[in-house]
């Protein structure tokens, strides 16, 4: 026993970040990644619920939600895509140069995917402005002019609201992981032997910006045979 | 069973390749749903969306580059949700088929 633990006392020496209940860094690396993508998976159903609902109501009543959904504006729900996929590349940046120890480079990249996920987050609120000025969040003010079923109108802002809701409040948690990371960053406390962190939240950030892959088309590109772009 | 986990770092290369992707099948989505493909948009629509997920999940997250074991647990996710969606849209598609009151 006594010798066992000498040992890992030893080893642990090399290197701080490797916990003694773990045969060697790969191997507490794995297990945190792992880890990690069971969280993910758990968020998948969470967020899968919200999508099953949506294709039943999609299914029940299409008419309602070819009119609700022409409601949104493409090329604003384009141009937040867009700005997402670029926070998730200096995110995937940010972990490359986290695994090659510039600590720099990484803090700089931490802070681009904060600013980016900062421009999804203020063009999000526009969209929520306008839909209040126009009454087209649900409830007793909503107003569909020349909507055949408004109940079932407003039942896909219900949606829309739950659902990019949801997923805005996963952006505003992330904003608050990324500001300490990059504080730790900042403070050295990362190198290319350990910088788990930095990768964990990277898995986060990209299953964020997967779940917005999804809703793009669902929320904003509902029969809009005819009607041009921009 | 001893499984490689050398540190693979990814070139920047496949990630710049990667974006462009993400990028321009963001466009060619926001497009395609203005031609008239009749029922096949919204199937075109989410062919492109798992398109678009699955290089994020296989280079950006790297399970490409993964273990085997990440790899079973992501692909077992997976397979559960698809339970979850096709199991209740099965029947949801199904019930008219059968004049079963309440649709």
């Amino acid at each position: 026993m006594s010798s066992h633990s000498s040992v890992a006392a030893h080893d642990a020496a090399h290197d701080p970040n490797l916990k003694h209940h773990f045969e060697n860094a790969d191997q507490q690396k794995e297990s945190a990644s792992i880890g990690m993508w069971v969280f993910l998976l758990t968020e998948l159903m969470f967020f899968g619920g919200l999508f099953l609902a949506y294709f039943v109501y999609r299914q029940w009543y299409p008419e309602a939600f070819i009119a609700a959904s022409n409601k949104t504006d493409v090329l604003v729900g384009a141009i937040n895509t867009t700005v997402l996929i670029c926070s998730s590349l200096t995110m995937a940046l940010a972990v490359h140069y986290a695994s090659k120890g510039r600590r720099e480079l990484l803090v700089l990249f931490l802070i681009a995917t904060l600013l980016l996920g900062g421009i999804f987050l203020g063009v999000k609120g526009y969209e929520y402005h306008d839909k209040w000025v126009h009454h087209e969040i649900p409830g007793e003010h909503f107003e569909c002019h020349g909507c055949a079923d408004e109940v079932h109108t407003q039942l896909f802002f219900s949606l829309y609201f739950g659902m990019t809701g949801l997923h805005a409040s996963h952006m505003i948690i992330g904003f608050g992981v990324l500001l300490v990371l990059i504080w730790q960053a900042w403070k050295g406390q990362f190198s290319a032997k350990w910088y788990t962190p930095i990768e964990m939240f990277g898995l986060y950030w990209h299953f964020v910006d997967i779940v917005w892959i999804f809703l793009f088309p669902l929320l904003y590109l509902i029969d809009r045979v005819g009607r041009p772009l921009l | 069973m001893q499984e490689h986990s050398e540190h693979h770092i990814v070139p920047k290369r496949v990630y710049a390749l990667v974006f462009a992707t993400l990028i321009v099948l963001t466009w060619v989505t926001a497009w395609v749903a203005t031609v008239d493909l009749g029922a096949f948009n919204i199937y075109v629509a989410l062919s492109i969306a798992t398109f678009k997920a699955s290089i994020v999940v296989l280079f950006f997250m790297h399970v490409k580059y993964g273990t085997r074991l990440t790899k079973f647990i992501v692909c077992s996710g997976i397979l559960w949700l698809m339970f979850l969606l096709f199991v209740t849209m099965g029947d949801i598609w199904t019930r008219s088929w059968m004049g079963v009151p309440g649709r």
